[in-house]
């Protein structure tokens, strides 16, 4: 399946490396990176690193799972706002689902996202643990 | 001779006990225990791999490095025997998550438990031979043992990664040796999901042959002997043979104690050795000298005589202790979890 691989390959600086824009005029940063400040028009911007630590804003827990995350479910997704104030979407692993709570903080760890089957191409990225250390 | 400038580790949060898996198979547990002195071992998730589990410490390595650009890395090679494809390098994902793309060389290696610290010494011949900068070595398996053979028992997961460099050190390697012959131990053919062992013809003539040739020989070239070390870590198939072989070389428990993991964390196979080392550099002090010595089956051991330089009480810390990974907030999993996270049970695709 070419366009799985395709589509993940370009992908790779948000998924792999939490590369973002910082635009110069409004001082925001947006993840995945964009080519224009959709509010200041601005297309100056910075590459930056986004920080990997953050604390959950909201989350749902999903019991029925698309065939590929089945054997994980039930899993949290969670809205998570980063110690710079960025929010992005992912999964929680290695996270009981009844011990996930808004406010809880979390910490970014690269993990397998899916995979086609036994036969395709597996997609890495960044998924969110629970901070203990 | 060129050494460590960062090192990290990272283990999965999941165990199972040798009584959950004994239970399933009938087996008895208090002897597997004795005899494997072995008491758990870690499970990696459905979600966690080879690449993963090296992505990881890899990033505890660069956070230990004082700063080492990503970009200056010249080599990144990964030891394992659990590489997630059959055809398409560990590596080159491992170095795209580091951000040290385009310019630089990955192998994958494999030697059964020692692809590795066979990773370590490439990549400090790399440094040495002033051809890079940094070279990035990883030791990583998620390793698979047959339902209800011994080897389930021990087979565990977990990673640690090296960036080996010239200046800035941590830990400076004074001396290696290699001790390899063609030993029919342990195997896995081609489109096998299990390897295969020899049962206790893994012990004499595999282990203990190949990790006393390695570390004797070592010794007679550095013209040291075990009381020289503060500290000393063999390859960990399970509990029993690190700490004899240890022994009857003349290092004493208190020589393998930090870097002797597997009784709670199983055979990490490549990571074992490395892994060790890890956790032993955790403790170390400045000017202590350090005896690592790996095992594979096929078979060989690479021996390694590391000294400890000041720098390791500032960079200890930098990164998260690899015994708090292995000892605090671990997960136990019953063995039906266990089957389904490796993969074990038939389903319809």
């Amino acid at each position: 399946m070419t366009m799985f691989s395709s589509k993940n390959w370009r992908e790779y600086p948000h998924r792999y490396r939490l590369e973002a824009s910082k635009f110069k005029k409004s001082g925001k940063t947006y993840f995945p990176k964009r080519q224009i400040d959709p509010v200041t028009g601005d297309t100056e911007q910075e590459m930056v690193i986004l920080p990997e630590t953050g604390k959950v804003v909201t989350y749902t827990v999903i019991q029925i799972a698309p065939p590929q995350w089945g054997d994980q479910s039930p899993y949290a997704l969670a809205i998570v706002e980063l110690t710079d104030g960025t929010r992005l979407m992912a999964q929680m692993t290695d996270c009981d689902t009844t011990k996930v709570k808004i406010g809880m903080e979390v910490r970014i760890e690269f993990r397998k996202v899916q995979a086609e089957a036994d036969h395709g191409v597996i997609s890495y990225g960044y998924k969110f643990v629970p901070k203990w250390y | 001779m060129a050494g460590i400038v960062g090192y990290g580790a990272h283990l999965p949060r999941h165990r199972i006990k040798v009584e959950e898996i004994a239970k399933v198979w009938g087996a008895d547990a208090p002897s597997y225990k004795k005899g494997l002195m072995l008491r758990e071992k870690s499970v990696p998730p459905p979600d966690m791999d080879t690449i993963t589990l090296s992505v990881e410490a890899a990033k505890n390595a660069l956070r230990r490095s004082g700063g080492v650009d990503p970009k200056d890395i010249g080599a990144i090679y990964i030891g394992s025997e659990s590489h997630p494809y059959a055809v398409k390098p560990s590596g080159t994902t491992v170095a795209e998550a580091l951000g040290a793309t385009p310019d630089i060389h990955c192998a994958d290696f494999e030697f059964a438990c020692k692809a590795g610290s066979e990773a370590m010494f490439v990549a400090l011949s790399h440094v040495d031979a002033k051809a890079m900068p940094y070279a990035l070595a990883i030791a990583a398996d998620t390793s698979q043992g047959a339902p209800s053979d011994a080897l389930e028992f021990s087979a565990a997961a977990g990673a640690a990664a090296f960036i080996m460099g010239s200046k800035n050190l941590i830990a400076d390697c004074l001396f290696t040796h290699s001790y390899m012959t063609d030993m029919p131990d342990f195997w896995r053919r081609e489109h096998q999901f299990y390897p295969q062992h020899g049962g206790r013809f893994t012990g004499e003539e595999a282990y203990f042959a190949h990790t006393k040739g390695a570390t004797s020989a070592i010794l007679k070239k550095a013209g040291m002997k075990p009381s020289d070390f503060a500290y000393a870590i063999f390859h960990q198939p399970n509990g029993k043979f690190p700490q004899r072989v240890a022994l009857e070389q003349g290092f004493t428990q208190e020589q393998i104690d930090p870097g002797w993991l597997a009784p709670t964390l199983g055979n990490t196979y490549s990571g074992a050795s490395p892994v060790g080392l890890s956790a032993t550099l955790d403790v170390a002090k400045p000017g202590d000298m350090i005896l690592m010595c790996s095992y594979g089956s096929g078979a060989g051991s690479d021996a390694f005589v590391w000294k400890v330089t000041d720098r390791i009480d500032e960079v200890r810390d930098l990164a998260v202790r690899t015994k708090k990974l292995l000892e605090e907030n671990v997960i136990y999993v019953d063995y039906g979890t266990y089957a389904k996270y490796r993969h074990k049970i038939k389903k319809n695709a």
